[in-house]
């Protein structure tokens, strides 16, 4: 399937190339490095450009174009999936995956590519089961191999690729048995000048942080799971009973994991934490225009409403802003024309409020529409659709685990029209 | 401490030879190509390590062989994936099922000694080898289908549990399987339910779909795998049930921007096929994925600062529009605010949307159009004042008194505009001669005869100019001696229009050069409008009834005169002196009383004569069909499908007859008339003749005649009786009765269940855009020996079914520069009787006596069986 990868990075040097068929010529990049400049801005580069012979199927990740060469027909979303997966496999060894660290890990990263992939049909890609073989860099084990003399590639055998449960390594043996679980959830919004609300929905994922020793099978069902419209599940959650019951059930893979994402519809109401009172002018004459900006909260089920940030993107001709702001601190960037309000904790009493005046650059026309206004924020013990978690059971082993649930409400992308 | 007697020990040591050798192998495979004697070296090192106890061991043995690209081990290769194949441990056999397409592609001969490997790891009833197992028998023996039919249940039963890119696999695998193997359910739902095959076909499929939904949900995970999920639905599921993934294809929306890419453009593809799949989610798709419904959100993005952006975001509003039916009038609202914006690009984007949206209903937005004609003189952008004038020429019947005006304006600058709207013009000209208003579609021709020169027509462009400048000192001269040339001109045109109907159009053809000419006159002045569009009124209720009785006369009559001229519409590059002489004419509205006067009764009695040839016309052919159909027996007339029974056990021989008369059912439209013939050949009178217990398929209605009271002998009677046939060629049954009964089962040949409908070249083409995928049919002919011109090409078609010709020559006026038509193209449109789906049939002629048969419609069944009927007839 996948017969050859080039990793390419911005300045559009080719600086890493594996093949798992026979060997392919770098030339073949350079439809890519084409269809690259024709598309000016990186992101703008077509993800499956079509060659005489191949299609290359490329990401843009970190600033490297990660390439792939395919010669059969094959869903391109299966390549790109797996090369984004790549790429994430690189953060999660190297701690971020840039040009320099792939260089500087270039022997793990020959390893790696050689596990995931077997005659270019994935092979090994679960992290538990790529970390048993090789063993991602740390720095005393890169001083210890370095004197010693010895690889990092894994001491055991990945025996996890033999079980039916892939995701879960065997052995596992924990002294503090614990299971955490965030629900964490996203409002995505457009609020129109006068506050009503355009579009809303609520995205949200159930993040897992689970470390329990031996093979438990957990439980965990929700007081109102009727409200999930759209879900989708780690592949270890057995189906079946979230049909018939409701219930996540699951073996769950050891360490940090994404248990499920879920996506909570437009057609049921969505609460809206905050609203923004703004008022942006520019005004015809003296090249200068107005801002004044209050957020306020709405619905916040008692909640606060902290890390509020208000970005702007302002129009071209804005060259700076004096601007006063009555709680927070204020930054104009007058490179990329990005107003930056953070706010920090919303207090209800006294509503914060950024005022003052912007100067436009003279003689050019001024803007022709304001503005829209971006909100971040996060409320904490809040799941902002009313999602609650009833209770975990484990069965399988004996120890009694300590357990948590922890809930989060964040903006996602979340914009008022001016 | 390989030679330990313990295993631990030993395996310890192997665990960390493999684990030291790893990079050396990474090395090997890579190498091994070009230093072929150093790869083999290593070789028996990996043969021992096959046989060693440890399963980890053996599977990474046999990957690093079968990695190694060394024809010579080829033999080796074999043996160890065959001995692999049968190992007890799955994980080795998944390494197996790896190595075999490696292996086939160092080596294709192997295929078949492969092949049954791969038929043994197909029967494997572990999860671990079935991604793997089918990856192999894609990559290498894809069209043994054969192969799977054992293992299809039990893969559909492991899918959900094998991991992600094996889902895949197996997903695109089975989508690929189930659609050579199994009926397609859509196809079934509107086939009745009879057969005892579909029945288990249907259970089958169900079972299929069972296990798809589940892996449908599992798999929601991983984009990849709802993507072939989302495939395989999309290509097996009914209708119903498609609903499912539309959901997760949307939330795909926020992953990746390639990922989104990607789903994009499926869900582009999907919704193409399947229309309103995603419409319960199209606020998901709002800004992020530029494919809004709402203008509200859009208009603030117009007011964005990238133009690109804006001018995309535009043209997304007006696909919205054509889309969604319900939007559209929001939709032009805002365009039209959008009309009045500061920055020109964003009207001049509007101005093209909007144009789209009015073709599609122009009747109600006559103001738009108005306004947009006011515009016209501050738009500067090309693209947007030709479509302007496209639009004022298409639907001048709207706003008879700004067309004028407007063209007036447009002939002034013609010279300094850019070349797309120089073409434009000349559209609208064109356009604007196949108005329903004489006197527009007269000014146009002449304006047009004026301002482009063309090459062949240079004669009449020389006379044209005299005309005019004779016109100037003289205006009380009548052009009359002028006219004689002209119809030399156009008699070689009709000549090459393929109008058989020739000798009639002399008389309108000729007329019209007579108003063509009297147009000179009467152009210029404007006040002359008001009474040509009165005119106009009459001429189209004159003709109204003929259209709508499925003649195409007034049509093709008028445009074969026409359809001639285009021909001739070449670009030439002409001094452009002249052409301002001839604009100078055109600007200096000139009070002519008299000539005027005169001229219009002229062309009155010029329409009048048109009319009247017409009306001619229209009663010959109703005289002919009343002829054809009340002698019914008569086998020439084709286009009356005709049967004969002959009720022989019965001792009386009654004959009777029926035919399908092709005139609509008066007492209901959904009805298609049958015309029975009653002959009694007996000696004895027939009393009470009346239908008795119509045993009628579900949905199928009945109208009866009313019952005959005496038929004597040797006489016979005809009648008609309404049958809905619900769009199937099912028969329908009922019983005769007088003193006996008999059976009496009419079947109707698919053709007959149809009546012509009558659409433009534009419109056949639009609604034929709207009938893709599924819903055409299309198949390559030889034309028979006797199909050699298109008058028997035609009358075989319409023979056939029930058909209006679609009036030709038009599609050289949609793109310009028009393109020489080589080989005929025949269209023919109709409705079917009870549902009223659009019928498009397409006959292109190919040189050679080829052609390409192409039927678009709605209901696959009907498309399918008219497919075959109209190959059998134009192949004979």
């Amino acid at each position: 399937m996948i017969h050859s990868l080039f990793l390419i990075n911005n300045a559009g040097d080719l600086f890493l190339e594996k093949h798992w068929k026979s060997v392919i010529s770098r030339s073949v990049c350079d439809y890519f490095f084409e269809a690259r400049e024709k598309a000016v801005e990186p992101d703008n580069v077509p993800p499956v450009i079509r060659t005489p012979h191949h299609y290359l199927i490329n990401i843009y990740r970190e600033k490297i174009f990660f390439v792939s060469v395919i010669q059969t027909e094959v869903p391109p979303l299966f390549v790109i999936e797996f090369l984004h997966r790549v790429a994430e496999t690189f953060q999660d060894y190297f701690g971020e995956c840039s040009e320099t660290t792939i260089k500087d890990n270039v022997v793990i990263v020959y390893e790696l590519l050689e596990e995931m992939l077997d005659n270019g049909f994935p092979l090994a890609t679960e992290s538990n089961i790529l970390k048993e073989l090789i063993r991602p860099p740390t720095i005393l084990r890169t001083m210890v191999n370095t004197i010693t003399g010895s690889s990092n590639v894994g001491e055991t055998l990945p025996t996890g690729q033999l079980s039916t449960i892939p995701w879960r390594r065997a052995g596992v043996k924990y002294t503090n048995n614990e299971a955490y679980f965030d629900v964490v959830e996203e409002i995505d919004a457009i609020l129109d000048k006068s506050g009503t609300t355009v579009f809303a929905e609520i995205q949200g994922v159930i993040d897992a942080c689970v470390k329990l020793s031996g093979m438990p099978d957990l439980t965990l069902s929700f007081m109102n799971p009727r409200l999930l419209d759209d879900v989708s599940f780690h592949p270890c959650v057995r189906y079946k009973r979230w049909e018939s019951e409701r219930v996540i059930s699951f073996i769950p893979p050891d360490g940090n994991f994404q248990l499920m994402s879920y996506h909570i519809s437009a057609q049921n109401l969505v609460a809206i934490p905050v609203y923004v009172k703004q008022n942006i002018s520019f005004f015809e004459t003296g090249s200068s225009g107005r801002l004044d900006i209050t957020v306020g909260p709405k619905q916040t089920m008692g909640k606060t409403v902290e890390c509020l940030v208000v970005t702007v993107h302002m129009p071209k001709v804005v060259l700076s802003a004096n601007l006063n702001a009555t709680q927070g601190t204020y930054n104009y960037d007058p490179v990329t024309k990005i107003l930056v309000w953070d706010i920090g904790k919303l207090n209800s009493q006294k509503l914060p409020n950024l005022k003052g005046s912007l100067s436009l650059q003279s003689g050019a026309p001024k803007p022709e529409e304001n503005p829209s206004l971006n909100i971040d924020l996060k409320i904490q013990q809040l799941a902002i659709s009313g999602l609650k978690v009833n209770r975990l059971d484990m069965y399988g082993e004996k120890y009694k685990p300590f357990k948590g649930v922890k809930y989060v409400t964040k903006a996602g992308k979340f914009q008022v029209r001016t | 401490m390989l030679d330990s007697n313990k295993d631990s020990l030993k395996l310890e040591a192997m665990k960390r030879i493999v684990a030291v050798k790893k990079l050396v192998y990474v090395y090997l495979v890579r190498y091994a190509e070009e230093q072929q004697d150093l790869a083999l070296l290593s070789i028996s090192t990996f043969q021992r390590g096959l046989k060693d106890p440890n399963q980890l061991i053996r599977a990474s043995a046999l990957r690093v062989l079968s990695s190694i690209r060394v024809t010579i081990i080829v033999p080796i290769m074999m043996l160890a994936i065959k001995e692999a194949a049968s190992d007890m441990s799955p994980y080795v056999r998944k390494t197996a099922a790896h190595a075999i397409p490696k292996l086939h592609s160092l080596d294709p001969e192997q295929k078949d000694q492969l092949i049954e490997v791969i038929e043994k790891l197909l029967a494997d009833k572990t999860t671990l080898v079935a991604g793997s197992v089918v990856m192999a028998f894609e990559e290498v023996c894809p069209d043994r289908i054969d192969l799977i039919h054992k293992n299809y249940r039990k893969l559909c039963n492991l899918l959900i549990d094998v991991e992600e890119w094996g889902q895949v696999v197996i997903i695109n695998m089975l989508t690929r399987y189930a659609r050579t193997q199994f009926l397609n359910p859509n196809i079934n739902e509107s086939l009745l339910e009879e057969s005892s095959e579909k029945a288990f076909y249907a259970s089958d499929d169900e079972e299929d779909e069972d296990k798809k939904a589940e892996a449908a949900a599992l798999a929601k995970r991983k984009p990849y795998v709802v993507m072939a999920v989302a495939q395989l639905y999309f290509h097996l599921a009914p209708k119903a049930e498609v609903g499912i993934i539309a959901k997760a294809l949307v939330r795909l929306m926020r992953s990746h921007s390639e990922v989104q890419y990607v789903v994009l453009q499926n869900v582009a593809t999907m919704s193409i096929k399947r229309r309103g799949m995603f419409e319960p989610y199209l606020k998901s798709f709002y800004i992020r994925s530029t494919d809004p419904t709402q203008i509200k959100i859009l208009k603030t993005y117009i007011k964005s600062m990238d133009k690109d952006f804006v001018a995309a975001s535009i043209q997304a509003i007006g696909r919205c529009a054509t889309n969604i039916g319900e939007v559209r009038d929001t939709c032009l609202n805002g365009l039209v605010q959008l009309l009045s914006n500061r920055d020109e690009l964003v009207v001049a984007e509007s101005v093209v949307v909007i144009k789209k949206l009015l073709q599609m209903q122009p009747e109600q937005h006559s103001d738009i159009i108005k306004h947009m004609a006011k515009l016209i003189d501050n738009i500067q952008v090309p693209m947007a004042r030709a479509s302007i004038l496209w639009l004022i020429g298409e639907y001048c019947e709207h706003v008879p008194k700004i067309a004028p005006d407007v063209l007036r304006k447009m002939a002034k600058t013609f010279t300094n505009e850019e070349d797309i709207t120089k073409l434009l013009t000349q559209y609208v000209l064109n356009l604007a001669k196949y108005d329903q208003n004489y006197d527009i579609r007269d000014r146009a021709r002449f304006i047009r005869q004026l301002i482009v020169p063309t090459d062949k027509s240079g004669a009449l462009n020389k006379y044209a100019k005299k005309l005019f400048l004779a016109l100037k000192p003289a205006p009380e001269l009548p052009d009359w001696p002028e006219s004689a040339p002209d119809p030399s001109v156009r008699n070689v045109e009709v000549k090459d229009s393929v109008c058989a109907r020739r000798t009639v159009l002399t008389g309108p053809e000729g007329a019209g050069v007579i108003r063509l000419l009297e147009r000179v006159t009467t152009l210029t002045s404007i006040p002359e409008w008001s009474k040509c569009t009165s005119r106009k009124d009459q001429s189209d209720s004159g003709s109204g009834s003929e259209s709508a009785s499925g003649s195409d006369e007034s049509a093709s009559g008028s445009e074969s005169e026409e359809s001639g001229e285009e021909t001739e519409s070449e670009e030439d590059e002409e001094d452009e002196e002249e052409e301002k002489k001839k604009r100078k004419k055109l600007d200096k509205p000139k009070a002519k009383k008299p000539v005027e006067e005169s001229a219009e009764s002229e062309q009155s009695s010029g329409a009048e004569d048109r009319k009247r040839i017409r009306k001619a016309v229209k009663n010959q052919k109703s005289a002919s069909e009343s002829e054809s159909e009340s002698e019914s027996s008569e086998s020439e007339d084709e286009s009356e499908e005709e049967s004969e029974e002959e009720s022989e056990s019965d001792t009386d021989v009654r004959k009777k007859k029926y035919c399908f008369s092709r005139q609509p059912f008066s007492p209901d439209p959904n009805m298609v008339a049958v015309q029975i013939q009653f002959t009694n050949n007996t000696t004895s009178e027939t009393k009470n003749l009346h239908i008795e217990d119509p045993r009628l398929q579900s949905g199928m209605r009945i109208r009866e005649f009313a019952e005959i009271d005496m038929l004597a002998a040797g006489e016979s009677i005809t009648v008609v009786m309404g049958i809905d046939f619900c769009d199937s060629t099912q028969a329908a049954n009922f019983q005769l009765t007088h003193t006996r009964k008999f059976f009496v089962s009419i079947q109707p040949p698919v053709g007959e269940l149809m009546t012509p409908a009558f659409l433009t070249e534009n419109d056949f083409k639009k609604e034929q855009g709207k009938l893709m995928g599924m819903n055409e049919i299309s198949e390559k002919l030889t034309l028979g020996a006797k199909c050699v011109n298109e008058h028997v090409i035609v009358e075989r078609v319409t023979a056939t079914a029930n058909l209006s010709r679609v009036p030709c020559g038009s599609d050289k006026e949609c793109s310009t520069p028009p393109p020489p038509p080589s080989a005929p193209v025949y269209r023919f449109a109709g409705k079917t009787v009870s549902s009223g789906c659009l019928v498009l049939v397409t006959v292109a002629t190919k040189e050679g006596g080829g052609a390409q048969l192409t039927v678009n419609c709605e209901k696959m069944v009907i498309g399918t069986m008219l497919v075959k009927d109209i190959l059998q007839a134009l192949s004979q």
